[in-house]
């Protein structure tokens, strides 16, 4: 049998314990594990951003992070970012700019949103399409996302 | 998709992890933005991972003309680096800021993708253009080579087993260089069709390498122009990019790479 390993993570502000093999992937112990869905198994080669999350304030594709290299790390997934009267402001802007159809892709845009909105407040539209650009959105043309962000920033969208 | 099942160490010191390495069959875990993937398709599948992730080889720091560059450096702080942000070492961090995405350059190391070696990579130009070298280290040995012996063929370096890199030295070139990155990227993958690292010193002598084109990166024969000397490399074709087309993107990127390096470096050229 497989050996085990104990990996410890905070996730969403909430210690979690967990016992599995060295090679699962921190994506399948956020789902699978801890039953945290919102994070999406896109393409399952770090190409299309569905599965990020914020690992220690940074996005990352967690189809390509073991869980064990996650150990003592804060996790922030989509669901660790609604706010105790709703919606977080970045995801009340995806709302109101239309910045989501079918919404698969959404969770990652918005921890890829936050992670550069953390480093630059007030983001011009070539900066967010660079910081875009590892989330692939087969529904909306990108042109609500970016306006979406903008809006999240303060800014004229 | 997962890996093949695997042991697994997280490494608490560079001693701890060259012992650990010194095991065969094992494999250095970085970011593993390079690793993870090939674990995943099952085309590497070591028997033991040792993670070297938390250990102190981070970071980039200038001491005595050189610019040490730690092999656990993310491609985003590569990318912010101040050290980097002079013109003659501005390849580097130009060079970072264009690999993967985000998310990629927030954990993809330098080292790991040295040691992945991927014909395409972007960044092996760039150290071969600016003459860095690398050291090497294993359990009981240490070497220092140069970038341009470092990648052998496709996915191959001469790295031994349980050899890890430890340090990437980058030579601050003379006052007044300028230096610049510029690759045709397939447009899906992001890697390179063609990329060109150019380096232009003040008493007008170039340094030119060149990736994505061949089986390896290589530097161009100094001395010659650098379309003559373009001729003399081996180029491939694929469904993406024929030989023909792809030489013609080589030679583009070189003029670029050339161009903006130059205009990078100090005008006065006394």
């Amino acid at each position: 049998m497989p050996e085990l390993a104990s990996v410890e993570l905070l996730v969403n502000g909430e210690p979690r314990s967990l016992e599995l093999e060295p090679r699962t992937l921190l994506v399948h112990a956020l789902r699978d594990g801890l039953g945290l869905t919102g994070t999406h198994v896109g393409c399952d080669t770090s190409q299309c951003g569905a599965c990020t999350v914020l690992l220690d304030g940074r996005a990352v594709k967690s189809c390509t992070v073991l869980a064990v290299q996650a150990e003592g790390s804060e996790i922030t997934t989509i669901e660790g970012i609604f706010g105790d009267d709703g919606l977080h402001p970045v995801q009340q802007a995806f709302v109101e700019h239309h910045g989501l159809q079918c919404g698969f892709c959404t969770p990652g845009v918005i921890l890829t949103t936050l992670d550069l909105l953390s480093r630059d407040p007030d983001p011009a539209e070539d900066v967010i399409r660079h910081a875009l650009r590892g989330n692939l959105c087969r529904c909306t043309g990108y042109q609500p996302i970016v306006e979406s962000v903008r809006a999240a920033a303060g800014g004229a969208a | 998709m997962i890996s093949a099942p695997i042991r697994y160490h997280r490494a608490v010191s560079l001693e701890d992890a060259l012992e650990a390495l010194a095991e065969p069959d094992s494999r250095a875990l970085a970011g593993g933005h390079s690793l993870l993937p090939v674990l995943k398709l099952r085309i590497a599948r070591p028997s033991l991972l040792v993670d070297v992730g938390r250990l102190e080889l981070a970071g980039v720091a200038t001491d005595a003309g050189e610019v040490r560059i730690g092999p656990l450096t993310t491609w985003d702080a590569l990318e912010r680096a101040p050290e980097l942000s002079r013109p003659e070492l501005a390849a580097v961090a130009e060079c970072a800021a264009g690999i993967g995405d985000l998310q990629v350059r927030n954990r993809g190391t330098i080292g790991g993708g040295l040691a992945h070696a991927d014909p395409a990579s972007d960044m092996p130009a760039v150290l071969i253009a600016l003459g860095a070298r690398l050291r090497l280290r294993s359990r009981g040995s240490e070497r220092t080579i140069p970038a341009a012996d470092f990648i052998v063929g496709p996915f191959l370096t001469v790295l031994d087993e349980g050899e890890l890199i430890v340090e990437i030295a980058v030579p601050v070139p003379p006052a007044g260089s300028g230096s610049a990155y510029v690759a045709v990227e397939h447009p899906a993958s992001g890697f390179a069709l063609a990329g060109a690292a150019a380096l232009a010193r003040r008493d007008g002598s170039d340094s030119v390498a060149v990736t994505g084109v061949g089986s390896r990166p290589v530097l161009l024969t100094p001395g010659v122009g650098p379309v003559e000397a373009l001729d003399e490399v081996e180029v491939f074709g694929d469904r993406f990019a024929p030989e023909e087309y792809r030489r013609h993107l080589a030679r583009v990127v070189v003029r670029r790479a050339l161009e903006r390096a130059r205009e990078r470096r100090e005008e006065d050229g006394s």
